[in-house]
């Protein structure tokens, strides 16, 4: 039964969406239980998943959609391939999912009304592709999966505000060149290599000695830029602050934390496995230094954008931006601790991400305020929102015991380990600028209005005063906003467990 | 010899644990300040209960498990960290009084909040205190930091606020710029261990140029020992309710600075291999540097209490620089300071507190003549005072002795011509206050002193204030256990 498990966690929520759409509108509470528990056995095989590959003596799995079987040496079909690396996104990108649609409960008819069917539909598809993505062995089927994770995400936004329409269309036509890249690169890996799939196309590489060919080194570099167009790379992040912040909050919650993070993990993907680590980082290449120097203008720029911003949700995707430098930066100092920091950093910065935009939306639709003058006094008017913020915000800081530090922690190590200080320098700084950022918040949150200060009275002592009127935010909102908490927690205290998985799952370098 | 025991553990979370019995007793204060006390003697006793194997040169040990590869968040307690523990502990318990009188006679505005926060920062502090790595150490430095920036800015007014800013951002900006850094750079040289050992962890393994920039990077970012340029958050501290200056900001806080500077001399490097490297020189200057300016600033000062914060940056300074010199006796004199000097300068914060309890009086200038109405607290304030600038029979004597031996063993005339400058000065800036207090006519004449009589603060207040005075007092007679403790520093280094 093991050797099913990937194919359940993507049959289950495409049959979910399958369902919701017939279902139509009218039966929200309906579509609602249909997404719920379509995502919650795809969680919950996901988490199994994790399980078999921990069991499986190679460290992973392979499964043949269709039952092909290879011919002549390649495979024919397309083929699942789930090490531990792939298991863990797919339990992050389940898990987030079904949380998330416990939050979306409320939110979703407030914001979507009659479309509340078409968003579970729709958000399911998303996640069907998200997880085939990262489990996929074909690098043509990635293609196809990373445009159904498009469509639907454009179609997401759009539900949105009015002015989501437009960073959709913006985001189509930025999503559309970027993908079109990827594709224009497999096209020049398989005339070469004769093969789609990606285990074979790096044996064709290595043993047919193509690695010098001026074909491999375009397709590598239009596979690359494709994948940080999609992922927001700086400069190629134009597309992203406004479509994440004018979508409806359940989807940008959604999205924020995974899109990126997937997309980080397909460049991983394309690096290590496609490619090959001695392709990438040999020393006949000039890109690794230069790809560090663009991770570290992405933090630099990133934080101070997001430092510009008063709008909450902007300032937040901006943060984004400065955290898909780190991991591209991790991911090019070539030693282990770098790779292990930017990898570790996917689940880090999905967790942290998932955990501010869940409490950012809550005080939005509470204060009805989507500036950062939303906080004006919140500590004492929605403590638990608050704590929920906090931890997230402390994550993003990079103050232990949360998972921020400890991705830091190896990124600085790895930059240490490669000698690369000014890559050092800029994590320090990002630190040292969502420190800003956040206090700003905290000292808002903490003193109240910034201006009426000074002539408030304070009465004697507020502790006889009635208690805390508890926040009215319902509890399919706080106990998610709380799940992604202990997600911060949980994922910075056993950094060291999934550090060592991550490792395994590692290509020798 | 080291032990594993659940006490390091235990003195740790006692106050942890009071934290959710403060917050759900605010409705009646009676029994919400009484947990604090119950949580007070039970850390106190936990940790006195440390002793006998500490002084027996033996290490306790927790350990919460491994959380960064080879790195476990654990505790191990040894003489240094029992010194601490002891004299933070200690304290708490008399501030817990104190903090009751002072919070209740000025009617403070939340009141659970403080003294909530108050439990949180004494467990952060003790968790420093017996942490037995770096990383450990840095957790709860950062946790510290965090805690008591509610106690800061607790009066929430455009000064609070300011105050509370310039303290989180050189607390939080120095240790996320230098000391995280540097921490990991020791993590990568020293192959994945960073326990405080008796030889330092990073033995013959550092070079003396990057050596340098390490020692330098913790020395400065562990700004809470208010070392120059990084000082200024404290002076902008006091806006703080003044029990809080007391413990904190003059105890707690600012020794867990020098604390983890110590512990970086003698746990990260080695004293040893700090000889070996000749690199200390450039800190010696900058202790040197703050011991004698901050004293000219403090000359400056009319608000007590900013001439009381820059002259514990001066006294801090006395110890980073004592350690600098790398001798036994001058590490002795370090060690022992800690407990010495918290001794006085709670004494005079305390005195502060009460004088502003009593007359509202914020001011040098305005306290001409006050001793006649405040007879006790004055009195203590001298006490206090004399134990500060070192004076026999007050416990500030030994250590500054020690300190002076030490410049005198590590051949450095400057920096003992630094050291008895600096007690001059100290002189000048501390004694007028109370002299001028005690024996002066106050500017309205005698007839107004005696229509008020004498009108102390309140019992609460003056009670831990006298208690430590005396105890001042009782360190100089019988100074063998904070010495011994200083000692065992030097046995096992």
């Amino acid at each position: 039964m093991t050797e099913h498990y990937p194919v359940v966690i993507l049959m289950a929520p495409l049959f979910g969406a399958l369902l919701a759409t017939l279902l139509g509108r009218g039966r929200q509470v309906a579509c609602w239980w249909t997404a719920l528990i379509a995502l919650g056995i795809s969680a919950l095989f996901a988490v199994g998943n994790i399980c078999a590959v921990l069991a499986s003596g190679e460290g992973e799995l392979r499964y043949r959609m269709g039952g092909w079987h290879e011919s002549s040496g390649y495979e024919v079909g397309i083929e699942l391939r789930v090490d531990m690396l792939a298991a863990l996104v797919v339990a992050a990108v389940t898990l987030v999912g079904f949380v998330n649609t416990i939050f979306a409960k409320t939110r979703v008819t407030g914001e979507m009304r009659e479309k509340v069917s078409f968003y579970y539909a729709l958000n399911q598809l998303l996640i069907v592709g998200l997880c085939g993505i990262v489990m996929t062995n074909d690098a043509f089927n990635l293609y196809v999966l990373i445009e159904i994770t498009s469509l639907t995400s454009y179609a997401l936004i759009a539900m949105g505000n009015r002015r989501a329409a437009l960073s959709s269309f913006n985001y189509i036509i930025m999503g559309t060149i970027g993908a079109s890249f990827y594709l224009l690169g497999v096209g020049y890996l398989y005339i070469k290599t004769g093969t789609l799939n990606i285990d074979d196309i790096r044996g064709v590489l290595q043993s047919g000695n193509l690695w010098g060919h001026a074909s491999i080194t375009i397709a590598f570099i239009l596979i690359m830029l494709g994948v940080w167009i999609k992922m927001a790379l700086f400069p190629l992040h134009g597309w992203l602050p406004n479509a994440y912040c004018y979508a409806p909050s359940a989807v940008s919650s959604f999205m924020a934390p995974l899109m990126t993070k997937v997309m980080v993990y397909v460049m991983l993907r394309v690096m290590l496995w496609l490619f090959g680590s001695e392709y990438v980082y040999s020393s006949g290449h000039v890109w690794g230094e230069l790809i560090i120097w663009m991770s570290i203008i992405a933090i630099v720029a990133g934080s101070f954008l997001a430092l510009a911003r008063t709008d909450i949700k902007k300032m937040l995707t901006y943060l984004i931006v400065a955290e898909v430098g780190y991991m591209v930066g991790g991911a090019w100092l070539v030693n282990g601790a770098g790779l292990a920091g930017s990898m570790y950093h996917i689940f880090s910065d999905a967790a942290m991400t998932f955990c501010l935009f869940l409490a950012a939306s809550i005080v939005i639709l509470r204060t009805g305020d989507h500036r950062l003058t939303a906080f004006n006094g919140l500590f004492r008017r929605m403590p638990l929102t608050m704590i929920g913020f906090t931890v997230g915000a402390l994550s993003m800081i990079g103050l232990p015991p949360t998972c921020g530090f400890f991705s830091k922690w190896y990124l600085i190590s790895g930059g240490i380990e490669a000698g690369h200080w000014a890559y050092v320098a800029a994590l320090l700084f990002s630190s040292l600028v969502n420190a800003v950022i956040f206090f700003r918040i905290f000292e808002r949150a903490y003193f109240g209005n910034l201006k009426g200060v000074a002539d408030e009275q304070f009465p004697d002592d507020r502790d006889s005063a009635p208690p805390l009127t508890l926040e009215r935010v319902p509890c399919s909102m706080l106990i998610p906003l709380f799940l992604a908490v202990m997600a911060v927690l949980l994922v910075g205290i056993y950094n060291n467990t999934l550090v060592s998985w991550l490792k395994a799952a590692m290509p020798p370098l | 010899m080291i032990e594993e025991s659940y006490l390091p553990l235990l003195a740790w979370m006692v106050s942890l644990l009071a934290v959710p019995a403060i917050l759900l007793m605010r409705r009646s204060p009676n029994v919400r300040e009484g947990t604090t006390f119950v949580a007070a003697f039970v850390k106190f006793a936990l940790v006195l209960a440390m002793l006998p194997a500490v002084m027996a040169g033996g290490v306790l040990r927790f350990s919460f498990g491994e959380i960064l590869p080879g790195i476990p968040l654990e505790f191990r307690v040894d003489g240094l960290g029992m010194l601490f523990a002891l004299v933070a502990s200690s304290l708490w318990i008399l501030t817990t009084l104190y903090s009751v009188g002072y919070m209740r006679g000025l009617k403070e505005h939340d009141q659970t909040r403080f003294f909530a926060c108050f439990a949180v920062s004494i467990s952060a502090t003790i968790g420093v205190a017996f942490a037995g790595n770096l990383f450990t150490l840095y957790l709860f430095y950062e946790m510290l930091s965090l805690s008591t920036y509610p106690l800061v800015t607790h009066h929430g007014d455009k000064e609070a606020r300011s105050g509370g800013r310039t303290y989180l951002s050189h607390l939080l900006g120095t240790s996320v710029a230098f000391v995280l850094p540097a921490m990991i750079y020791c993590w990568v040289k020293s192959g994945g261990d960073m326990s405080f050992t008796d030889g330092g962890f990073l033995a013959g393994k550092i070079g003396p140029g990057d050596g340098l920039i390490v020692l330098l990077a913790f020395t400065l970012g562990f700004a809470k020992s208010g070392l120059m340029p990084f000082h200024s958050w404290l002076p902008n501290a006091m806006v703080a309710p003044t029990p809080v200056s007391a413990l904190l900001h003059a105890v707690a806080v600012v020794k867990v600075g020098v604390f983890c500077i110590l512990r970086v001399f003698t746990g990260v490097f080695g004293i040893d291999t700090l000889k070996d490297l000749d690199i200390t020189t450039a800190v010696t200057y900058i202790a040197g540097f703050t011991v004698i300016t901050s004293s000219l600033i403090a000359l400056t000062q009319d608000n007590l209490k900013r001439r009381l914060a820059f002259s514990t940056i001066g006294q801090l300074a006395y110890i980073i620089l004592g350690v600098s010199l790398l001798s036994a006796h001058g590490i002795t004199g370090s060690a022992m300071h800690i407990a010495m000097h918290a001794f006085g300068k709670i004494t005079l914060f305390f005195c502060a507190g009460a004088i502003f309890m009593a007359t509202g009086k914020k001011y040098v200038s305005q306290m001409v003549g006050i001793g006649r109405q405040m007879p006790v607290t004055m009195t203590a304030f001298l006490l206090g005072s004399l134990s500060i600038i070192g004076l026999p029979p007050f416990g500030g004597a030994w250590s500054k002795w020690y300190l002076f031996l030490g410049a005198l063993d590590a051949g450095q005339l400057m920096i003992a011509a630094i050291l008895i400058i600096s007690s001059l000065l100290n002189i000048a800036y501390l004694l007028p206050v109370a002299v001028n207090a005690l024996f002066r006519q106050p500017p309205g004449g005698s007839d107004d002193i005696a229509a008020v009589g004498i009108r102390e603060a309140p019992a609460a207040c003056v009670i831990p204030l006298s208690i430590t005075a005396v105890a001042g007092f009782i360190l100089f007679l019988f100074p063998d256990l904070v010495f011994d403790l200083a000692q065992l520093l030097i046995s096992n280094g």
